[in-house]
């Protein structure tokens, strides 16, 4: 199994991102994903950008991707994933239908990121055919579910066609909105929002009256309240997932890469999660549970 | 402009018909469409009546069959899809591109809308559904403002249907995995948000508390009007930087309802097709109510588009029937966001 760093979710400066990658560069991640998934106000960092680290990244002994936005509205919106399109090197982690609309045309490979609605092997198949070489399952998926899938894919012989990733750790990508709650959290509204979530490198913990943690709210992206951790699982998803993604929060996350790193190579430690971990949706069960 | 009415039951397709709809859409009785309730939708006896009745009015049916062909039973998906066609529907509306191949290969002639749950928002993504499936109309969901609307028109050659009423959703459909994150079950796998099963009411000392699988959603308080535990609509904390003191406050977005009868005008004027109007879930009596509303003010509209003004009396038969009694224009209106 190899290991990823899925897109940085959260909004950082340029330069904290930039040093965040470069250590990337040494860490136990096969795969690194690179670009702008959330807000296309973001721009620390502009899709040049981006691709001009990506290209830098790029031949140093491991795969970059790059990703793109998530929910599509504007014209300009669909400039910027051409551009990211148009790379001429890597590969592309489309996120919504327009993304796959487009690399298709242009015979890119592209992975088919999570926030993409795929949820059975008819629709791999058809993907495939449009070109992609890896799926990352929608996360709100379960090991049976996968299984399932997994098991029709063989059946219309397209198994071999792709690569699995499962979203492995971090706070799960739950939703997309028009409205940014990171905003709305300080009383802005979104056209005046003032970059305000470049205050808060790892989101806004959101509670209940009797302070269950919920959500985290990432601008126009809402999250899970649990950190999702699949450390302990890592021996059922043998065999079914290629990748196991860990999704970058801080530094902390390269560590995290190590841990799963030494897990994948048979330490047998079992990890003890605290109250803030879930692993649910691979359980087949609320995604905010723990098991095991 | 179509008015497109839900039905989830027979009284209320046949009060959708006789209060002005254009067309109904209705679901089956099992998880293939996105309001699997108990209690409501069409077992085949009933469908074949609803059938019977939008046709003797000259009145259009749509079928939804809007979640996502589980792996191994895709049978049950592709049966809807067989059933609607037997049934002479006019309309498949579709989210699960499986399930839009299928019926897109077995039956051409077949129109096919684009369920909102397919989430479609965007040019690239409208031409992948046209060329692949031959999708001839598309449902836009309820994060885009009115400028994008207008610039998906110009821009595309498919008919495009808006919701015009009822409850909001806030997140792009199709792409939000709260209700599994607390309950297990979602709107793209079970076809439900916030499915009932998980609610529980009770009464304690700091007021009624709703709860959605044991998590408390909202409080209320004996002089506030209690409302359906849908998550995304609770009150919630949210943490400082700075040690503010922490406000409860509808962190994702009130209880509250969509109504465009406001920018009916800017719709016939971006040659939007259809308006939607939401509730498959709500009651015969809501059906009645909304349809009448928006038949008036459709008519009124196409009678002398310059004199359109919205009537008092319009709002306040929507008011009473909208969640938490207030609506709002939702993302149509930038301020919204």
């Amino acid at each position: 199994m190899k290991l990823s760093l899925g897109p940085l979710l959260y909004y950082w400066p340029k330069q904290t991102t930039e040093d965040f990658y470069q250590q990337a560069m040494s860490s136990d991640a096969d795969i690194i994903y690179l670009g702008e998934t959330v807000c296309s106000k973001r721009r620390e960092l502009k899709a040049r950008d981006w691709i001009n680290l990506a290209k830098e990244l790029n031949h140093q002994g491991k795969e970059i991707v790059l990703s793109s936005m998530a929910l599509l509205e504007a014209p300009s919106e669909i400039k910027v994933l051409k551009q990211l399109c148009e790379n001429g090197a890597m590969s592309v982690e489309a996120n919504d239908i327009g993304g796959i609309q487009l690399l298709s045309e242009k015979k890119v490979p592209f992975v088919c990121g999570p926030a993409i609605n795929c949820y059975n092997a008819h629709t791999l198949k058809l993907f495939v055919n449009k070109g992609m070489h890896r799926w990352v399952m929608p996360v709100e998926l379960s090991r049976d579910w996968l299984q399932k899938a997994l098991t029709d894919a063989e059946k219309i012989g397209i198994r071999g066609h792709f690569e699995v990733e499962v979203f492995a750790h971090g706070h799960l990508p739950l939703a997309y909105s028009a409205r940014c709650f990171t905003a709305r959290s300080e009383n802005k509204a979104k056209d005046d929002c003032e970059l305000c979530c470049i205050k808060y490198p790892q989101g806004r913990a959101t509670s209940t009256q009797e302070g269950q943690q919920v959500f985290v709210l990432n601008g126009i992206q809402t999250q899970s309240g649990y950190c999702y951790n699949l450390l302990n699982d890592i021996e059922s998803m043998t065999g079914l997932v290629d990748v196991a993604r860990v999704s970058p929060s801080s530094m902390d996350s390269l560590t995290t890469l190590h841990q799963f790193k030494q897990r994948i190579l048979g330490a047998e430690q079992y990890v003890k999660h605290d109250n803030l971990q879930c692993n649910g949706y691979w359980h087949q069960i609320a995604g905010l549970s723990l098991q095991g | 402009m179509e008015l497109l009415c839900p039905a989830g039951s027979l009284p209320a397709l046949k009060t959708a018909i006789d209060c002005g709809a254009d067309a109904v859409y209705v679901g089956l009785k099992d998880d293939t469409n996105a309001r699997h309730f108990v209690g409501l939708n069409f077992n085949d006896k009933k469908l074949a009546k609803g059938a019977q009745y939008v046709r003797d009015h000259n009145k259009h049916l749509h079928v939804a069959i809007n979640t996502f062909a589980h792996p191994g039973e895709e049978k049950r998906w592709f049966n809807a899809v067989d059933k609607c066609v037997d049934l002479g529907a006019n309309a498949a509306i579709i989210a699960d591109i499986a399930t839009l191949d299928y019926a897109a290969n077995k039956y051409p002639d077949l129109e096919l809308h684009l369920s909102v749950q397919a989430s479609a928002t965007n040019t690239a993504a409208i031409d992948f559904y046209q060329q692949n499936f031959n999708v001839k109309r598309v449902v836009l969901p309820r994060v885009l403002s009115l400028h994008q609307v207008k610039q998906l028109a110009r821009n595309t050659s498919i008919d495009l249907e808006v919701f015009a009423f009822g409850s909001l959703c806030i997140m792009a459909e199709g792409r939000c995995y709260l209700s599994s994150y607390f309950t297990g079950e979602s709107p793209n796998t079970v076809g439900a948000c916030s499915p009932a099963k998980y609610v529980r009411w009770q009464e304690t000392e700091k007021g009624l508390e709703s709860r959605l699988n044991d998590i408390l959603i909202d409080r209320y308080q004996a002089n506030e009007k209690a409302g359906y535990p849908t998550l995304c609509k609770g009150k919630f904390t949210v943490d400082s930087i700075d040690n503010e003191e922490k406000i409860l406050y509808h962190a994702l977005e009130e209880p509250t309802s969509l109504n465009t009868l406001s920018i009916l005008p800017e719709l016939f004027m971006a040659n939007v097709k259809s308006v939607k109007i939401e509730g498959r879930q709500r009651s015969p009596a809501y059906v009645e109510q909304i349809t009448k509303v928006w038949r008036a003010a459709i008519d009124n509209y196409k009678q002398s588009p310059a004199d359109y003004k919205v009537k008092a009396d319009w709002n306040a038969v929507l008011a009473n029937v909208s969640e938490g009694s207030q609506t709002t224009l939702g993302a149509y209106h930038r301020d919204w966001q």
